[in-house]
Parts: structure tokens; sequence; C-alpha cells
């Protein structure tokens, strides 16, 4: 009897794959523990007279049919009941569909020797119509980018941090250098803090030198910050706006509760862009985009708001979620929302959980070294809110930078190629 | 889920309003039913009637199916550290809230020797992060059959299955996996996990043992077909892999997987609505030192906390990468709902008295536990002020003003603290230090600026009190 005999006798008591049985090659066939009743009796007959053909025809080929029938003890045990046949039920996954009305304004930072500035390139932020990295709702493209922190006056900076910079904390044109050529900064945000009425009080004329030397020694769009005096912002800011001339400097920030118009109108004068920031709220964000845009009469292609960054462990469910709606707001229709959002992902170094040595409480396990953690609190606030809609990114430490480039790159499709290996054979 | 008003739920109640269930009215049982605080089961009245009559046991199966989440629930484990995963209603956080947080399980590779498998198992049983006002913890172990000896694997099971904690089996094999569970099936561990290739020994085994399964494919069709498959015979605990696929193209591919199984599933496609799981192990077969590796095993599982990941395995159990992990999953599961607020007032921290410090802190939940905790930690003894500050942190409530003088002031009267003490000595958090002007003013009170941290509280006591120029008010 040939395998497809033993087939055609299943067929009649309507079983196509026989459970228990193994058949190996032409004539080693085996029973397992389980047979298939009420055919089993009828097909070990068959069985019988198969192997006993084939063992025949066999020992006259001269192979040693009899050391196979040692262990080959049939005696399987009843079933209760006959199995079902198991066959894959094929089925189609149809991905849902998402269209949004909305796109998001884009705003270009910096401006090159033909766009009426002075830098090598210019950078566009915003334009999504989906949300993040979602390719398969739309193309993103552009891709969020990284601006890293320089300060005007040596900062008190965590361990982990401090040994970047040692070196140019006294010089911030060198420093700007050094963020660019070693550690990839798309960008440079110059925090002008010493302006502060309770640090050096530095007077607006003397702190706007070091945003022009910062643009002769780097060639990238910069961001210039103020010290977060109401007072003292708006006309600083201003002063900037007017020596940068036509840099499409990003301006940070117009608050509801400082001068916002004065930052706007030099903004307009002298082409750059106003960055809107609010505390977690996305109704006051809402308001100051709109007093912007429609009393002082910014263009939709000159804002980015920063809705806050509350770190990693420290409010950062509410800074996630915030964003999310903004952005999700937007993309529905919401004008007043539609433009990039800014994060200062350097707060995370606020969180004690970043540059603390140890942990003060007692029960706590180790924290772990803090050159390693201390950067990947960082990377964790920022890719958490790079989820949400973020498009510019204020950071701090090297190793932080470099891998949420690399998240972004990856994300939003540039990073080919993949590995084949399967975690489940790693040792 | 499916009831979009309390009115659909309230039509199947007593409407006796008898209050048994823990609220005034059916009508408020309801909308509590349709936010999911609060179980069917705890209407006593139906509950009762279900028992003798037909018609009140259809009602209750009836709210059942209303408010049943949109994504299955699964439980991995059994007792005080049985797991929940899934049972998810919404896309986005703000709409509602998510439930069940990303359960952390972490590699146990059968070929370890019993030391090692000691150690990592007691390394995931012992990991504490204290964070407002508890510890976070993980969750289980992934036994990982690589020695490819069912005798070995199911040894190695048994010794992890010591530990008390919930267990994902990992093999290929189904007949290591049959192996493993002839010794820990009564425990209800997750079988990971069938294929294409060996999806009916896998049925078979959950079948058979009535644990939850893995159904593992990178064709979207492929995981459908065998999860339709699965429910078709009855197995209902269904957790589907996408598989996560590390880097470039693959890890892009991944997100897309992940995401689309979710959002299609939310949205009409009831035959994905299972719990996902990512494996930000797959990290570990990059090239590259044990660092990157670790990092991007961070980041990957970093980018599936927030989109959709129920389930996890991991490689690295060291803790500077296991805290940024639980903390973010924290965050985004906490309910935004719920303020994170504590009650504002006095807080005696140890047994103070009138020469004890006086500190003040804000009532933002986490603010208020870390100080509390970093006070009680370094054995402090002293009086804390808790100001109301909308459960705004430090740092944003001076900026935001709802940290300022007047309210100091008014905080101090109503609790009468300087009743308790001899001195007038206000101890101020660091970020707070443009206050102090203000707060002497206002208060007549002597203001020392402490740390920006408490957690540094101690060192500056040490330095700074009692405090040595001696000129009280």
């Amino acid at each position: 009897m040939k395998i497809e005999d033993l087939f055609k006798i299943l067929k009649k008591y309507n079983v196509e794959e026989l459970e228990g049985v193994k058949i190996e090659g032409d004539i080693e066939i085996e029973i397992e523990s389980t047979g298939i009743f009420p055919i089993i009796q009828a097909l070990a007959q068959e069985l019988g007279m198969a192997a006993y053909h084939l063992a025949r025809a066999s020992r006259i080929l001269g192979f040693p049919v009899e050391q196979l029938f040692t262990d080959l003890v049939p005696s399987p045990k009843v079933p209760e009941k006959k199995e079902e046949v198991l066959e894959l039920v094929r089925a189609e996954f149809k991905p849902y569909r998402v269209n949004y009305p909305g796109k998001i304004n884009e705003v270009q930072l910096g401006a090159t020797p033909k766009e009426g500035g002075t830098r090598k390139y210019s950078i566009t932020v915003g334009g999504e119509r989906s949300l993040p990295f979602y390719l398969f709702d739309a193309e993103q493209k552009n891709l969020p980018v990284v601006t890293v922190d320089v300060f005007d006056r040596p900062v008190p900076f965590p361990k982990a941090v401090r040994e970047h910079y040692e070196d140019v904390m006294e010089d911030p044109a060198e420093w700007a250098r050094k963020v660019v050529r070693e550690f990839g900064a798309d960008m440079v945000t110059v925090h002008l803090i010493s302006t502060d009425p309770l640090l050096d009080d530095t007077p607006i004329h003397e702190a706007v030198k070091v945003v022009e030397d910062v643009l002769q020694a780097v060639k990238c769009p910069i961001v210039v910050g103020g010290s977060g005096n109401k007072e003292k912002d708006p006309p600083l800011l201003a002063k900037v706006a007017e020596v940068a001339e036509g840099e499409r400097v990003l301006l940070a920030s117009a608050t509801l509760d400082n001068d916002w118009e004065t930052i706007a109108n030099a903004a307009k004068k002298h082409n750059q862009v106003v960055l809107a920031w609010t505390q977690l709220d996305i109704n006051a964000q809402k308001t100051l985009n709109r007093y912007l845009l429609k009393r002082a009469g910014l263009p939709e292609n000159s804002l980015v708001m920063d809705p806050t960054t509350a770190p990693l462990g420290y409010g950062i469910d509410y800074a996630f979620s915030n964003m999310e709606r903004i952005r999700i707001s937007a993309l529905k229709g919401d004008a007043d929302l539609a433009f990039p959002i800014s994060s200062g992902t350097t707060n995370a170094w606020g969180a004690r959980e970043a540059w603390m040595k140890e942990s003060p409480i007692s029960g706590d396990t180790s924290w772990g070294p803090r050159e390693l953690r201390g950067p990947l609190w960082e990377i964790m606030t920022g890719l958490t809110l790079a989820l949400a809609g973020v498009d510019i990114f204020m950071m701090l430490h090297p190793a932080s930078v470099a891998v949420l480039k690399e998240v972004i790159a990856t994300l939003g499709g540039k990073k080919k190629g993949s590995v084949d290996k399967d975690w489940l054979v790693v040792a | 889920m499916k009831a979009k008003s309390p009115l659909e739920i309230y039509k199947l109640l007593p409407q006796k309003n008898c209050g048994e269930c823990g609220f005034d009215t059916c009508m408020s049982f309801a909308a509590h039913l349709l936010d999911r605080s609060a179980k069917p089961t705890q209407c006593k009245p139906l509950v009762e009637q279900a028992k003798k009559d037909e018609k009140a046991k259809k009602k209750l199966q009836q709210i059942e199916e209303l408010i049943a989440p949109e994504i299955a629930e699964v439980v991995i484990g059994r007792g005080e550290h049985a797991v929940k995963i899934g049972g998810e209603d919404v896309l986005h956080r703000h709409e509602l809230t998510f439930y069940n947080p990303t359960a952390f399980f972490y590699d146990i590779p059968d070929t370890l020797d019993d030391k090692e498998i000691d150690e990592r198992c007691s390394r995931v049983v012992e990991y504490k992060k204290f964070y407002v006002g508890k510890f976070l913890t993980i969750e289980g172990m992934a036994v990982r059959c690589v020695s490819g000896d069912a005798k070995r694997f199911r040894e190695v099971v048994k010794r992890v299955a010591g530990y008390g904690r919930p267990m994902i089996l990992v093999s290929l094999d189904a007949k290591c996996m049959r192996s493993a569970l002839e010794v820990v099936g009564e425990e209800r561990p997750l079988i990971y996990a069938a294929t294409e290739d060996n999806w009916k020994d896998f049925l078979k085994l959950a079948k058979e043992y009535g644990v939850p399964v893995v159904v593992r494919s990178k064709d979207l069709n492929v995981l459908k077909s065998l999860a339709v498959t699965f429910k078709k015979h009855g197995v209902k605990d269904i957790v589907l892999d996408p598989v996560t696929e590390p880097v470039g193209d693959g890890l892009r591919g991944t997100f897309e997987r992940v995401v689309q199984l979710r959002r299609t599933a939310m949205h009409e496609d009831k035959d994905v609505a299972y719990p996902i799981m990512v494996t930000p192990i797959s990290a570990w077969v990059m090239e590259g030192d044990e660092i990157e590796k670790a990092y991007w095993e961070s980041v990957i599982a970093g980018i599936f906390i927030v989109k959709y990941a129920d389930v996890m395995i991991f490689k690295s159990l060291e803790p500077w990468t296991i805290m940024p992990l639980v903390v973010l999953r924290q965050n985004i599961y906490t309910d935004p709902r719920v303020p994170v607020q504590v009650e504002p007032g006095l807080r005696k921290i140890g047994n103070p008295d009138e020469n004890s410090p006086v500190m003040i802190t804000t009532n933002f939940a986490l603010t208020y536990y870390t100080v509390e905790s970093d006070l009680t930690s370094a054995k402090i003894d002293c009086w804390l002020l808790v100001l109301d500050t909308g459960g705004i942190c430090v740092e944003a409530a001076v900026a935001g003003g709802q940290f300022n003088a007047s309210g100091v002031k008014k905080l101090m009267e109503e609790t009468k603290i300087e009743e308790k003490v001899k001195h007038r000595y206000l101890i101020i958090p660091g970020l707070a230090a443009r206050l102090k002007g203000a707060i002497e003013d206002e208060t007549g009170w002597k203001v020392l600026v402490g740390p920006i941290d408490s957690g540094r509280i101690k060192g500056w006591l040490e330095q700074n009190w009692p405090p040595k120029n001696g000129d009280k008010p």
C-alpha cells in the first residue's frame, strides 16, 4: 500500500490529517500515544498490511527490517471523540486610514544670503498633515530638528553635562562652534541669561554682542532666548531682532504676561520668528497665538509655540497630552494652533533622577551611574514629546542629541535597512 | 466601549436608587460604569436577581457587553502578582485615560546557570523606585528556551516559577513548551509564540492548559488570520506580536504595524482588538557594545510605552535603564482626570518640637511626596507647610504666581505655626529663592533659602540649622 492509499482510507472517514500519527520516509510508520477512533482498528489493520508488504519488499532489497520493528509497539489509547480539522482561517487586515483636513504651517528658520541673511542653510519646520511619524497617513517632509543650548555666562551644570562644556563655558562663540562641529546640532540656542537683573544685569546693548559673535562663529540658524525677566526680555529681544536683521532668528519668548507686542513687531520689521510660550494650557496658547497673529499682525509663517516641557517624572504626562491635544486640534482644522512646536527638552536635567549621585530615598533600588541615566532621562523626555508632535528640541547633552536624532531619522523613514536576526536566538 | 451614554446602561439597571452600589442613584452608578470607575457586580440587587432569573441574568450580561473595553483584557499569572494587560478604550490618553500599564517582563535564557538565573530573578522581584507616594515595581520573567533541550527548559521554568511572579514562556518548539507547561500550566503563564508554522500545536497547548497565547507574525494578514483561527477554536486570551525589528526601516515598519493594529482595532476591526506585545530585547541583535544596546533597548521601549504596547520583554536589568521606563509608564498611564494634589496644611515629619525647623513646599503630589520621603529618609524632625498652588510644582508656581508671599502668610496663619515653634525662621525651597524678600516683608519671619532639591536637605541643615546669627525678630 502506498501513502496515497493511506490518505484515501482516511478520507473515507472524513479525516484529512491524522493527528498523532507521524509518517517518516517510506516505511517508518509510528503511532504516538493517541490515535483515531473509530477508524483505528480498520486503520491498524491497513497499516499492518502496508507494513507487512513494505517490509517484505525491503527485506528482498536487503534492508534489515527487523530492527525497525523492535520498538514499534502500537498500543493506541482510545480517544473520546473525533478531532476537529485544523485549517488557518485566512483573513485580510485592512488598515484604518486617517485623513486630516488641517495642515501645520511651515516656518523657515535662518536665512541664506539669497534670502536676506548670512546663514549657510535654512531649516524649515512644520508642514505636517498627520500625527508625528505616521508616514503611512501622509508624507512628513520636514522632520524635527535639534538646537543645542549655549549660555552667555558659565552655568552650574550637572557633572555629566559639565564635562562636555568645561572648556568653552567662558566663550559663547566657541561654545556654539563646538556644539555644531562636534555634537551635530542642527541649530544653536543662545540664552542671554546674564541679562537677568538678579544675575549680572548685563545691559541690552552689551548682551546682544554675544548674538553677533555667535552669528559670526556658526553658519546654522539660531535661537536667541532672554532671561525670563518679563520687563527686560521684550526690549532685549527687539534689539536682538535688530542686530540680526533678516536672519530669521527664533526669538524666545513672547508670553501672555510680557510685552509680546514689542517682540512681534520687532520680528515683523526685521524678518525674525517668534516663539510663543505658555504654561501647559491649550487655551492660553490659543489666546497668545491669536494676539500675536491678529493684534500684532505676525505672519503665520513666523510663529512657533512652546507649550512647556515638563520633564519625565515631573509632569511629562501634562506636557505630552497638552501637546498632543494641540497637534490633533490643529490637524482637525483649528487654525489658531496650526504651528510648529518647540520643546525645552533640557528641562529633563532638572529631574533629580538625571543628576543626583544616588537616590536619597531609603528603600529605592540603587539608581545606577548618573553618567548613563542622565542622558537617558533627556532622551526619554524628548522622544516622548516627539510622539506628541514636537518640531524643535532644545537640548543639552551630546549623547542625548545623538540618540534623539537617530530616533527621529529612523521613525522619519531616513534610515534604511534592518537586522534580520531574531532575538529568540540571542545568547 | 459600546455604550456612549449612561442612559443605555441605566435602562438595564433596577432603577430603584437603593444606593447599595455606593452611589446615590442608578444614574450616577451608570455614569461610573461608563467611565469604568465602577463594576456591574456592585449592583447587588441585580446580581442577586440574576442568580434566579434568566431575564436579570441577561441584563447583567448586556451591561457587561455594553461596557466591555474595545481592546480585550488578558490576565497573565495567578494570585497577588497576576497582571492584567490590554483593556484600553482610547487612542489618546486625554480622551479618557489609559488603563492597564504596559507589563514589563525580563529575559531569563535557559542557558544561564542556576546562580545567574537566581540573580536575574532577584533583581526583578526586588526592584523598587519610590514615586508619588508609592514604590514602582516591575512585573515578571520571560523564560526563554535557547538550549533547545525540553528537560533543561522545564527545569529553569520550574526554578523561576518559585519566585511567584507572572511568567512568559518563550519557545517556538511545541515539545519544549509542553514540557514547561507540564510543570507551570496551572500558573497561567503567557506562552510565546504561535506562528504560521507551529500554530496547530500551540492552539492545542493553549486549549489544553487554558493559558493565554501570543500569536506572532510580521505579516498583519497572517497575524490576523492566526487570531481569528484561535478565537474560532475557543481561545480568547490572545496577544498580538507584530514582531519588533530594532533598527532602520525595520523599526519604522514595527512602529507602523503597532499603530495600525491598535488604531484599526479601535475603529472597526474586532479581530485584532487584543493586547499588543513589543520586544525591546530585539535591540540586542544589533552590533555595538552593551551600553549602546541597553540605550537602544530603552529607546524602543519608550516609543512603544507611549504608543500602544501592552506587554514587553527586556534584557537589560540595569537600574539606570529600568528607572526611566517605569517612570515613563507611570506618567503615560496616570489618569488625567484625577488631580495630582494633596491637601494643603501643616504636616508633622517625625517628632518635631518648638525648636524644630519649619519648611514649606507645594501641594503638587509629586513635590509633596518627594519632600516628605526625603525628610523621612534623612530622619529629620520638622514642620512642613504645604501650600495650595493648585497642584503645581515649585518652579512653575513661582513663575506662575501661585506660590506667593500673601499665600504663604495666609497658610501660616491658618495653621497657627507661630504657636508651635519658638523661633521665627521659615525655610523655603531653593527654587523659590526670589520670594525671600517678599515673604519676609509679608510675614515678618526670617526666610532661609533651602537647597534646590530636597534630597540635599540633610547636608543643608547640618550647615544652616540652628541658625547661627540668632537674630530673632
